[in-house]
């Protein structure tokens, strides 16, 4: 198939400016400017369906339309952070087409009538932050970014800031913190950006996969847009690809795709030819889906069908664990990492991730027994429900679906006590 | 007024003010939500979850946007989660449940998250007894931990944040408390987090250490045993403190303070003050206080304090009894009449003050105020009074402050002043040099030293400043004595009582002048008519010489080499100073701590101390030696009663007119609630019960005549070639008695020093650090250089009270 995302895989040198206006890029950003009004913008958008990559699948347009025209300036940003373990799509789009990433941005942008755009990476990133900063500046000589753009009222100019390492700083309002040049912790919700966001005024988040969509959907029309995927989401979507398949990597994809398709037909399948035992479509936040059933890779995903599975597919950075790996392995990974990147602001993920990383590793070790088993899922149990942001609740869900669902590796290790 | 909205909280209809939180709106309603992260000082930061509550709203139809009715009321429909009462504000209708089993639950939750990392070390904790965490695990925690005790993290259990604060790092519950207090409130944000999960620690981020003039109210607001004081921690168990009321006697602010204290073997088993606490008082201190407040108060337990009449004989001071000692001075002081001085310290109490002035009054003798700030008769006449309250002022209001350094002079005030900025008032400092204050400034405006009074005179001239001042409602001006002597400070009080006055700034709430004194009770001398002498040696030469809490012969030689020249000299003081060794009489008075009586603040506020420690030896309260004193000179001046010597101030003195001690005493609710059972919400502060304080009325408010005086010119020397012109600044931290006998503090009060602009340092070949000789008018001393680029190259920077005795400016010499 032809990619809309992922189109270096068919033009070459389509990260080169010229190469990029040649495939038609930065016409719909040079239209909407032009010709436009930003709320036609945003109704465009907001008809074409888009719903946002980052994970939480909230409706593109509806989110343009909450910034708070009452107070000014207006900020957008980018979140390049892509931290969730099993995700590594953002990283792509950026290195392969950024021009269309960065147009998406620009065209956000003028939408909410923002003249300061902040591109958000995370700081490992750093080559390609400044790979970003090269584009942005061929962009500023060509035109297409600074001060009253193609003769209209409009400036524009774009920044890249990069973060220092932290999961959390993908939180949006975590990242607005660390933005501001303070600790990557979590702000209480609401307000919510649209009203209350960088610098305490209205601002924009979205995901860098999300941005990417928004040329090829002012180029082609929201009903173009809206002729692929589902009805709940529509349009295509990169599903990064990693566990036990033999060729993991970005897959670019209509949402509605079955999670057979994904691991057989583009991810070769799974390794040594075994059976998929489980799961997690949204990386390590996931909850995990139990195979139990064959006909359960026949799901077609997207955000309503993932979510009868009691799972979310979240950045659909879809891991295939098959039946060599013991669930008490898995847990203890994923534990150590929400323990790890706990940013300590609120008592149940700070308290609870340390108590839970300790319980799995006991578990995992040997050295535990049935009770602390117990112990654990009541733990992940009484951390839900009173953290303060989602990463504390991200963390218990693969800890109670997998003790849920796959009691019997965790009795396997315990002590006979 | 704000909107006020209607919620219910445990059935409970209450309204409060739109926007307040709902854990706040509870407290008002009586209902007690537990916390550890909020504070009702600080911002809501959502961190500990441990207010969690059930929350719901009226539900509304969609199509229609009517209320959903159920059995005649609208349907409520609840959150799914539980949510944090310190993050959700009021609205209308919102309905809240705080008893419930899911409630219960997640509270019982939390506190079991809190105390896997918290050790079990209460016994030996300086918390225990007033903590929070303990205090509501036993209420709602969990009686058996899960976690096994062995996967506890061991850290740093006494981690200096700076030498007069200390971190637990294992029973800090990482709730910002004390990072928010800093950031938001003090303004100094020194501390802040490192690491984060559950290595996130507190850090102090200044050299020295938790830099900051307010660091000791983290220790209060700490819901933990975390944050101690080096000067409390260890030192006894909160059970076992009594507590009183009284006034701190470091600064004009008068911060509400209590004073905990207990029998102690170090001091044979006499009872001593073990700490200094806040006390709530919203229009003066709120339940806050400074750290020279809080650590500077050991003097009274001194082993220098006088404990006996002594007199004179045979060169040498020797014990003596009241009544001869007494008799001796009266002899003395009638014999000389109109030679007869009293030289008061303004931290004695208003009826130590009124006897003594009453005392000089009928013997014909003078009666001066031992300071080197002029100005107080204009505070008496335009100062502010009744209604005048820091907490209200904002928008519409003009703070003027010139020649202060507020946050090293009257911490407390820099932070009301500040607050004040942040609700929307201007604020306008003039000095002539970077303050503290700057970064919170509306307007800033530098002059050289010597044109204060031109500064303020030209201000109200064409001048964006002049001009935001002129447009508000309410004015009032903090003026100080930086860089000013006597004359100086005289006009500079001059011309801001005249700006006051002739633009209207007089006679009502949050108007008027307000003198940054040096001394807790100055104004009250000035009420009671005390007056300063420029030259003070001129005065108390050849002259008897009633000394009162002052120490001259320690602060100047030249007032060391007058009372040798005096014909007589008695000094009555708690302790043993430079000055009781030359007397002919020494005269040991109680300390405040011992004691009944008033202080009046710079903002002219009576505010009644309570005794809290018994007397040390035969001491007693100084208006009632004064009052024996003049009894044997026939004289009949009150001697017992505090109390009955301040009716007869009331009566006597028009400003203290219709005031008494249960005026004095009354309190009214004041919000938030604090100082409660509740530790947990507002901290260890005190409740005030014994007394709010009342305003003085000033000519002004009397409806009286006010005439201002010509602005006199100010004379400053001109430094010659080689010289500087060194200027006296006021330093919090200082060498004077009663902040030398806390030794905790000798860190910061430091040596002797002398700023110097970098090129000056450089032209006279000296280098920071180093010691250097400072002379002037005959006299020298030693000092250590510091620098400074933001003073000007042909000046010096001399701090007061810390052994140069410059007092105005003056021409000086450096030398290495």
């Amino acid at each position: 198939m032809t990619h809309i995302l992922l189109r270096h895989r068919e033009i070459p040198d389509i990260n080169q400016l010229p190469v990029y206006k040649k495939s038609g890029g930065l016409a719909a950003f040079k239209n909407a400017v032009t010709k436009m009004k930003p709320t036609e913008v945003t109704d465009v958008v907001k008809n074409s369906g888009l719903r946002g990559r980052g994970g939480a699948g909230f409706p593109t347009g509806m989110k343009w339309s909450f910034i708070d025209n009452k107070n000014w300036p207006h900020y957008v940003v980018a979140n390049a952070d892509e931290s969730e373990p099993g995700t590594f799509k953002d990283r792509e789009i950026m290195e392969g087409n950024p021009f269309q990433f960065l147009e998406g941005l620009m065209i956000g942008s003028y939408a909410v009538g923002a003249n300061a755009a902040y591109i958000y990476l995370r700081g490992e990133f750093w080559e390609l932050a400044a790979a970003l900063d090269e584009k942005i500046a061929e962009l500023e000589e060509d035109g297409y970014l600074g001060d009253k753009l193609f003769g209209t009222d409009y400036s524009l100019r774009l920044y890249t800031h990069l973060g220092a390492g932290a999961y959390i700083c993908g939180e949006e309002t975590a990242l607005l913190e660390s933005l501001e040049g303070k600790r990557g912790q979590p702000r209480v919700r609401p307000p919510f950006p649209p009203s209350v966001g960088l610098y305490n005024k209205p601002t924009i988040i979205n995901n860098v996969e999300t941005f990417a969509n928004v040329p090829m959907i002012m180029a082609n029309g929201a009903d173009w847009y809206k002729s692929m995927g589902t009805a709940d989401a529509p349009g295509v979507k990169i599903f990064s690809l990693s566990g036990r398949v033999r060729k993991p990597g970005n897959y670019e994809l209509p949402f509605g795709t079955t999670f057979r398709d994904l691991i057989y037909k583009h991810g070769g399948g799974v390794q040594d030819s075994r059976k998929v035992r489980a799961i997690m479509p949204a990386g390590a936040s996931s909850s995990l889906i139990l195979v139990h059933d064959d006909n359960l890779l026949d799901t077609p995903m997207d955000y309503l069908e993932v979510r009868k599975l009691k799972s979310e597919l979240g950045s659909a950075s879809v891991i295939i664990v098959d039946d060599t790996v013991s669930m008490d392995w898995l847990l203890n990974k994923t534990v150590h990492f929400f323990q790890h990147e706990s940013c300590g602001k609120c008592t149940p993920c700070r308290e609870g991730t340390y108590w839970m990383s300790h319980l799995t590793e006991r578990i995992h070790g040997g050295q535990a027994v049935k009770a602390d088993v117990d112990l654990l899922l009541k733990v992940a149990k009484q951390m839900q429900g009173k953290c303060l942001c989602a990463l504390g609740e991200f963390s218990t869900m693969a800890v109670v679906s997998g003790l849920e669902h796959f009691r019997e590796d965790f009795d396997n290790v315990v002590k006979a006590s | 007024m704000s909107k006020q909205v209607t919620l219910t909280i445990d059935g409970k209809q209450v309204t409060v003010q739109e926007g307040t939180a709902v854990v706040d709106a509870a407290k008002l309603a009586g209902v007690d939500i537990p916390v550890f992260c909020h504070h009702p000082k600080l911002e809501p930061a959502g961190m500990c979850r441990m207010c969690l509550v059930e929350i719901g709203r009226p539900m509304r139809d969609r199509a229609t946007g009517q209320f959903v009715m159920e059995n005649g009321a609208p349907k409520i429909q609840f959150m799914p989660k539980l949510e944090t009462a310190c993050t959700n504000k009021v609205e209308e209708g919102l309905v809240v449940v705080t008893q419930s089993a899911k409630v219960a639950e997640g509270k019982n939750n939390i506190l079991e998250f809190l105390l896997t990392s918290h050790p079990l070390d209460c016994p030996v904790c300086d918390k225990g007894g007033e903590c929070a965490l303990q205090d509501l695990t036993i209420a709602h925690g969990p009686g058996k931990s899960r976690f096994i005790y062995d996967e506890k993290r061991h850290l740093a259990k006494q981690k200096p944040l700076g030498e007069l604060i200390f971190l637990d790092q294992e029973r800090c519950i990482q709730c910002a408390r004390c990072v928010r207090f800093q950031d938001e409130i003090a303004g100094d944000a020194v501390l802040e987090f490192d690491k984060r999960e559950r290595s996130m620690q507190i850090v102090s981020r200044s050299d020295p250490g938790f830099d900051s003039v307010f660091s000791g109210n983290t220790t209060d607001i700490c819901p933990v045993g975390a944050l101690t004081t080096a000067d409390f921690r260890f030192g006894a168990r909160p059970w076992e403190l009594g507590s009183q009321a009284s006034i701190c006697a470091q600064c004009p602010v008068g911060c509400n303070t209590t004073l905990n204290t207990r029998r102690e073997a170090k001091a044979d088993g006499e009872i001593i003050v073990k700490r200094v606490m806040p006390r709530q008082n919203e229009e003066v201190n709120e339940i806050w206080i400074c750290d020279k407040g809080r650590f500077a108060y050991h003097y009274a337990e001194s082993k220098n304090r006088l404990t006996k009449p002594l007199v004179r004989k045979d060169k040498k001071l020797a014990r003596s009894s009241w009544d001869a000692a007494t008799k001796l001075a009266a002899e003395k002081f009638s014999k000389e009449k109109k030679d007869f001085v009293v030289l008061a310290s303004g931290r004695l109490s208003n009826e130590d003050l009124f006897n003594l002035k009453t005392l000089a009054d009928h013997a014909g003798g003078k009666a001066y105020l031992y300071s080197h700030m002029a100005g107080g008769e204009l505070t008496s006449l335009v100062g502010v009074s009744a209604g005048t309250n820091f907490g209200t002022m904002g928008a519409g209001t003009t703070i003027l402050v010139v020649a202060s350094d507020l946050y090293q002079e009257a911490p407390i005030w820099y932070l009301r002043v500040k607050q004040a900025k942040e609700r929307g008032a201007t604020l306008i400092v003039l000095n002539p040099r970077e303050t503290k204050l700057d970064k919170y400034a509306s307007f800033k405006v530098r002059y050289e030293y010597g044109d204060e009074a031109k500064t303020v005179h030209d201000l109200a001239k064409k001048s964006k400043e002049g001009d935001a001042l002129l447009k508000s409602e309410n004015v009032v001006v903090l003026y100080g004595s930086e860089g000013l002597g006597v004359l100086g400070s005289q006009s500079l009080a001059t011309a801001c009582a005249k700006l006051l006055n002739e633009n209207g700034y007089i006679g009502k709430p949050n108007s008027g002048l307000i003198g940054v004194w040096e001394r807790t009770n100055d104004q009250g001398a000035w009420e009671m008519g005390f007056t300063v002498e420029e030259d003070l040696a001129k005065a108390l030469k050849d002259k008897s010489v009633y000394v009162v809490g002052a120490d001259p012969v320690n602060d100047d030689p030249k007032l060391a080499k007058a009372l040798e020249g005096a014909t007589f000299v008695a000094v009555q003081d708690v302790m043993e100073t430079a000055t009781t060794e030359i007397a002919d009489v020494v005269l040991p008075a109680q300390a405040f701590t011992e004691r009944e009586g008033t202080l009046t603040s710079g903002e002219r506020r009576v505010q009644r101390f309570y005794p809290a420690v018994p007397v040390t030896g035969e001491a007693k309260p100084d208006f009632a030696i004064t009052a024996q004193i003049a009894r044997n000179m026939g004289v009949i001046l009150e001697g017992t009663s505090a109390s009955v010597v301040f009716d007869l101030l009331a009566e006597t003195v028009k400003s203290f007119e219709g005031l008494n001690y249960a005026k004095l005493a009354e309190v009214k609710e004041q919000l938030p609630i604090v100082g409660r059972g509740d530790m947990y919400y507002g901290g260890t502060t005190y409740e005030n019960k014994h007394g709010l304080g009342v305003h003085l009325s000033a000519a002004a408010t009397r409806g009286e005549k006010v005439s201002i005086p010509r602005v006199q010119k100010e004379a400053v020397p001109h430094p010659k070639d080689k010289e500087l012109l060194a200027v006296p600044i006021n330093k919090l931290y200082h060498r004077g008695t009663t902040v030398m006998s806390a030794e905790l503090l000798h860190e910061r009060i430091g040596e002797a020093s002398v700023s110097l602009h970098p090129d000056a340092a450089e032209r006279l070949g000296v280098r920071a650090g180093q010691t250097v000789n400072v002379s002037f008018n005959g006299a020298s001393g030693k000092a250590v250089v510091k620098l400074d680029s933001s003073i000007d190259e042909e000046i010096a920077l001399v701090p007061r009270s810390m052994g140069l005795a410059i007092h105005e400016p003056v021409a000086v010499k450096v030398k290495a």
